[in-house]
């Protein structure tokens, strides 16, 4: 496959019809609408479905439906439009089918606005619905690596069947770079044995998030929870770069890790010992590298674009070893590197001071 | 001289294949056991039960794929035809069911049947109208007739403030992708009889490809309205069949054909 110049809502689009994505049911919304516009022209040409919903309520629900089937299916949106669909998270995820959702993170709360923001952190890594579970999140910082996560994501989301994000901002949405796509991948099929396909020859399988016992929903609470904490033992991605002999890190994923890693460069041309560590899964959170780097460095930084979301996770990591300090934009303003690199020198002067 | 006869024994009635041998939950007097009942007689009789995937709602049939013998997946409230059309695009040749209460069709999930209907989804949709939210405990549903007590509406609907009950079937014969939409009702065995014609049609509009297919069932909810089981029966046919009439709504091109067939 050849390197060429994409726009990364299209990369994300084609990189999952690449991954073997069945069908796709999404409804307009800036700044993810490329994503939706591709799969309408591609997924009809290759025979898969494509429906423009009438609602992202009803898009997920959309995505229920196909995914009961064993078929590989998602669905995009922005931060209102997660809002809406997060009915249809939590039955999914309670259900346990496999799914990917694309969120272009904007600016908020309410309507806020279309620019970059990462104000959806807390709601897609807490529950993102209603009941108690994690979905798994993954948050690329360029649009090549948006393509190889989103072929992750559907890998993940039917090796556990759950609900997998692929969480990105306008930025990466809406930035051409080159990229190298995957060649594309059959139709799985069969379909898993506890798929809605008839019940043919078989038991008849049954999708329900329904459990009116309290004991019974505990043991399938139970089950859910041994699910997740495999994940988070097992699926923690993370990247980082000259943290070796750094004293301070700085901390950010998707947007921010990447304009932090400008910052982090210039610090080091200026002699500074800052290094940057990029998690890539959100859920799980890189815990165990980040608290392994919190034996080894004087503090973290946390930048990110919202008020300091994320924030809370570094220090959980931190467990109080080290400060945690922030740095964040909000409302879509993106942060220059300038900004981040002055709070860089802040704090690392702040750290230098306090060891004499 | 005596004779000896051999009494041939012959199955009148049996439990329908399509349905399963499980204890109900229904009130006494309650239709949703005879609306299941004549779905699974009609998946028998179109041998489809194999092929079949029914998408229950949230409302007192939450537990209709307990009972239903074919696949079947729970929705969330009033997504069921959502869930259906996920269902049918990914496996057309499957024969896909939803079936739904007023408050579940009719309230919260009126844009979902619309735009499935508008589109022209081709599943079948057993509609169940029994003028109330009886799982919820009585509360006014979209459905409620005027001057119809209920919990949320404790001395009479009252037009003025809450607006009339929306007839359904109506409405969405007015769906471009609707095929088959008709209202029948089960408070007699002559209208249990025509109901069960109706749905057959309506699984055969759906084997045919024609489109989207539903089938409003006026239902007794004795609970909910509280009267006993044949008051019940006495309050769809003087109630609620002036307000809801019943027959044909959209009879699309080639389904009487279907029914000639037969
Ligand atoms: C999102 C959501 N809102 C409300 C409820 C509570 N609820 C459960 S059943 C129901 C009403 C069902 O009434 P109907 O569809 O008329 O079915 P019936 O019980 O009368 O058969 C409601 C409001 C719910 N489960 N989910
Ligand atoms: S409450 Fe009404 S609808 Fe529900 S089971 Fe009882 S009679 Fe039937």
């Amino acid at each position: 496959m050849a390197v060429e110049l994409m726009k990364g809502n299209v990369a994300l689009a084609e990189a999952a019809i690449r991954a073997g994505v069945e069908a796709y049911f999404g409804y307009p919304i800036t700044p993810q609408t490329e994503l939706l516009e591709h799969m309408a022209k591609r997924m009809p040409e290759l025979g898969r479905a494509f429906v423009q919903a009438e609602s992202e309520v009803a898009a997920i629900n959309m995505v229920y439906g196909a995914a009961c089937t064993g078929a590989r299916a998602m669905t995009s949106s922005s931060s209102p439009g997660i809002s809406l669909m997060q009915e249809g998270f939590s039955y999914i995820a309670g259900s346990e089918v496999p799914c990917v959702v694309v969120d272009i993170m904007r600016g908020g709360p309410g309507l806020g606005n279309i620019q970059p923001s990462q104000s959806d952190y807390f709601q897609v890594t807490r529950s993102a619905g209603h009941g108690d579970y994690h979905a798994i999140v993954l948050a690329p910082a360029s649009v090549q690596e948006a393509i190889d996560l989103m072929v992750e994501a559907f890998d993940l989301a039917d090796e556990y069947r759950h609900l997998v994000f692929v969480v990105a901002d306008g930025l990466i949405g809406q930035m051409m770079e080159p990229a190298e796509l995957p060649a594309m991948k059959p139709i799985r099929r069969p379909r898993g044995d506890w798929a809605l396909t008839g019940a043919d020859g078989r038991e008849k399988n049954i999708i329900t998030s329904l459990e009116l016992n309290a004991p019974d929903l505990e043991e399938l609470n139970n089950r859910l929870q041994a699910k997740l904490a495999h994940i988070r033992e097992h699926e923690q991605r993370s990247t980082e770069m000259l943290t070796g002999d750094a004293r301070l890190i700085v901390v950010g994923y998707g947007t921010s890790g990447r304009i932090a890693e400008t910052a982090v460069k210039q610090a080091r041309r200026e002699g500074m010992k800052v290094g940057l560590f990029r998690p890539i899964s959100l859920w799980p959170f890189p815990e165990k590298r980040l608290s392994a780097l919190a034996d080894q460095v004087g503090a973290f930084l946390v930048v990110e674009m919202n008020a300091g979301q994320m924030l809370d996770d570094v220090r959980l990591a931190a467990g109080g070893q080290v400060p945690v300090t922030f740095y964040g934009r909000t409302g879509g303003m993106v942060p220059m590197p300038e900004e981040i690199y002055d709070e860089i020198v802040t704090q690392y002067n702040k750290l230098t001071t306090s060891a004499v | 001289m005596a004779t000896t006869a051999m009494v041939e024994e012959k199955v009148v009635y049996q439990r329908p294949e399509s349905l399963e041998s499980i204890p109900t939950h229904y009130c006494p007097g309650c239709t949703h056991g005879v609306a299941h009942r004549l779905v699974a007689e009609v998946l028998d009789e179109l041998g489809v039960r194999e092929r079949t995937i029914g998408v229950s709602p949230v409302g007192c049939s939450v537990f209709a794929y307990k009972y239903f013998n074919t696949d079947g997946a729970e929705a969330a409230h009033g997504r069921a035809p959502a869930m259906a059309t996920g269902i049918k695009r990914i496996m057309p040749d499957r024969v896909v069911f939803t079936y739904q209460g007023d408050g579940d069709l009719a309230a919260i999930g009126i844009a979902e049947i619309v735009h499935a209907a508008t589109r022209g989804e081709n599943f079948t949709t057993i509609f169940i109208n029994n003028a109330i939210y009886g799982m919820t405990g009585g509360q006014m549903a979209p459905t409620t007739l005027p001057g119809q007590r209920t919990t949320s509406s404790p001395v009479g609907r009252d037009v003025e403030l809450t607006g009339f009950p929306i007839r359904m079937a109506e409405l969405l014969s007015g769906a471009p992708g609707a095929a088959y939409v008709v209202r029948r009702s089960l408070h007699n065995v002559k209208e249990i009889n025509r109901a069960k014609r109706a749905i057959k049609t309506a699984f055969e509009v759906q084997l045919a490809g024609l489109g989207f297919s539903m089938v409003e069932l006026l239902s007794a909810c004795p609970t909910g309205w509280k009267v006993t089981p044949p008051e019940a029966m006495d309050w769809i046919e003087q109630q609620m069949v002036p307000y809801y009439p019943l027959g044909d709504y959209k009879i699309a091109d080639g389904v009487e054909q279907l029914a000639k067939r037969r």
